[in-house]
């Protein structure tokens, strides 16, 4: 079985993002950048798979600028056996939406055959969580979101998906899309030989047309504003004080 | 005018009264709005759904292969009843998130995940970035499919019952099947319904302990919520987790103990009207957002806060 793990480029999640004043987006020029943290664990779970002798080759894809190629040698490094990089964007500052990406991932799919699709579960810049769920639909293959849990035993997966109410089991038919959660598993740092020897790994380069896909997208961004910042508040001396203030509030 | 399809949100049969009200007050806005109630079994969740102010109609789907509302049959559902309506939305829990961009995708439009504002029956605002940008969209698809953060949205009251319709279930894809759920019982209020909150982060320190926010909970009449490091570290289960990833709460008051303020944190908890810290660290982000900050070990002032209240 080939496992296909799409990885997405993102602001890394340590950085405070800024938005720009004449409201056009956010500033991503000269920030860091980094494989978005879900997409990590999906990485993590698919080459475990491989160690554990249930997938043959895990292939990374990201979808958008040509800098994603450092996302794809991270996932290389990480141990994924290789690479197609789908050019759909020039402006770092261009988002490619997940119906488009979606799209671009079921040509991929087709062309490759893996029995499973590893996704994040949402991506930390737009926050969407919505992709892998449209890759299923698109495929019309099985989807089981938000895994905490996976086990793939031959024409089906097991997964633990964490649900608002707390866990759910379900069995889904492969081939399938499971989108990862926080708690899957801790992924691994890449070692330095491995950084090295995933500059020789094969990395593919297409364009959104090879696959004849429009990414125009649906939604129009009008405008990106800051969100409505909180007056200052106090720091108490003492229980007594903050119980007092909190009367006073009518909070209690 | 519009017309409107609301996924109802139905738990074993049981409508989520402040989920989906609060949907409606969204949905409300763009035109009459009827409420979908799907599940094994859905027909009281139906009953209930006819009460909510703004529900002009109720469609009762009920069969073996919508419970447990897995996504592929609940998709399928919608998307056979969507030539009527302009508009398909649900609030923003899990479930909604895992259905509703297969039925976005399966109509070829985008999905508008997380609205926090309606602008006009086109234009929606939405978080991006954790929360730290707001986000205006307008959607050129024929039809939107939009999930609603319910945070944001107060609840719709009561009215009379409106008519309620049963509907066949589609034929079932068959491509999944439902396990078993691990559910805690619990008699706290809902976290996300709650109008007060106390949460626990990592500086609690052990699942022991996390019985100290409990208590101050239990003693305040609140939900209880947690840091993702504390329920990563075992200590609390993972629907208690407040954040970016987790629930979005915005409670009358909302106590953060042990906890830093991580953005991703803050993502789920910065729109709660009153914010208290509690923080051996004075320099902790969360004091940032905090309209009470306290700087204490949490081992004594956890409790003495519990016995003074
Ligand atoms: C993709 C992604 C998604 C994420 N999603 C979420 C999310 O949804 N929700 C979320 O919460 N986090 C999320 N995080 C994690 C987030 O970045 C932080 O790591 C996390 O919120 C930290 O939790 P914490 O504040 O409990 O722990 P820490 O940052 O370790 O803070 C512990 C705090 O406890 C204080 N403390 C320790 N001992 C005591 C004591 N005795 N008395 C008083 N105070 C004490 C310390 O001073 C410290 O400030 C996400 C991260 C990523 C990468
Ligand atoms: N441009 C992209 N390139 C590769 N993978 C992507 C891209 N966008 C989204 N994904 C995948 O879809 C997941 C969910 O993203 P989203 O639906 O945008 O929240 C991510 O965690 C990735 O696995």
């Amino acid at each position: 079985m080939k496992v296909l793990v799409p990885v997405k480029r993102v602001i890394d999640y340590n950085v405070k993002v800024r938005v720009k004043a004449d409201g056009s987006g956010v500033d991503l020029a000269n920030v860091k950048m980094s494989m978005n943290p879900f997409d990590e664990i999906a990485v993590e779970e698919a080459i475990r798979l491989k160690e554990a002798g249930k997938a043959e080759e895990v292939i990374a894809v990201s979808i958008g600028v040509k800098q994603a190629q450092e996302t794809l040698r991270t996932a290389l490094a990480m141990g994924a056996d290789r690479a197609i990089l789908v050019v759909a964007a020039e402006d770092v500052h261009t988002d490619i939406e997940p119906l488009a990406v979606a799209k671009i991932l079921a040509k991929i799919v087709e062309e490759e055959q893996p029995g499973l699709v590893l996704c994040g579960k949402q991506a930390i810049d737009n926050d969407m969580n919505a992709t892998g769920q449209m890759l299923s639909a698109l495929l019309g293959w099985s989807q089981a979101t938000f895994a905490s849990k996976l086990e793939v035993e031959g024409d089906h997966a097991l997964v633990t998906r964490e649900v608002d109410g707390g866990l759910q089991t379900i069995k889904v038919k492969t081939p399938t899309i499971v989108t990862v959660d926080l708690r899957l598993n801790e992924p691994r740092y890449a070692s330095l030989p491995n950084i090295m020897k995933a500059k020789k790994k094969p990395l593919d380069e297409k364009t959104a047309a090879d696959y004849g896909v429009d990414v125009t997208p649906r939604l129009d961004i009008t405008v990106t504003s800051e969100p409505a910042a909180r007056a200052a508040g106090v720091i108490v001396g003492s229980v007594d004080e903050l119980v007092a203030k909190l009367k006073e509030a009518g909070a209690v | 005018m519009m017309s409107v399809l609301l996924l109802a949100e139905v738990t074993d049969g049981e409508l989520s009264l402040d989920a989906t009200a609060k949907a409606v007050t969204a949905a409300a806005k763009l035109g009459d709005v009827t409420a979908l109630c799907c599940g094994a079994s859905a027909a009281a969740a139906g009953e209930a759904a006819a009460r909510i102010a703004g529900v002009k109609k109720v469609l009762v789907a009920e069969d073996a292969s919508l419970g447990h509302r897995l996504a592929e049959s609940t998709a399928a559902l919608i998307v056979s009843l969507a030539d009527d309506y302009s508009h398909i939305v649900a609030p923003a829990t899990t479930d909604a998130k895992n259905v509703l961009p297969r039925v976005a995708a399966l109509l070829d439009v985008m999905v508008i995940s997380d609205a926090s504002g309606v602008v006009d029956a086109d234009t929606y605002e939405r978080p991006i970035y954790a929360g730290n940008a707001i986000q205006t969209v307008k959607s050129r698809d024929a039809k939107k499919v939009i999930s609603f953060r319910t945070s944001t949205f107060e609840p719709a009251g009561e009215q009379a019952a409106a008519p309620v319709e049963t509907i066949s279930a589609v034929a079932n894809p068959g491509l999944s099947e439902w396990v078993e759920d691990k559910v805690a019982a619990s008699d706290r209020p809902e976290l996300t319904s709650a109008g007060i909150v106390v949460s626990g982060g990592r500086g609690v320190g052990s699942q022991e302990d996390f019985a100290l926010i409990e208590k101050l909970a239990d003693k305040l009449g609140a939900a209880v919520g947690a840091s993702r490091a504390a329920v990563d570290s075992g200590y609390a289960p993972n629907d208690w987790q407040v954040g970016q990833t987790g629930k979005v709460v915005a409670p009358n008051l909302y106590v953060a103990v042990g906890i830093s303020g991580a953005i991703q944190h803050l993502a789920g908890m910065k729109d709660s009207k009153i914010i208290v810290a509690i923080n051996k660290d004075e320099e902790a982000p969360i004091f940032q957002v905090a309209d009470y900050g306290l700087v204490a070990d949490l081992f004594t002032a956890v409790p003495e806060l519990t016995e003074k209240l």
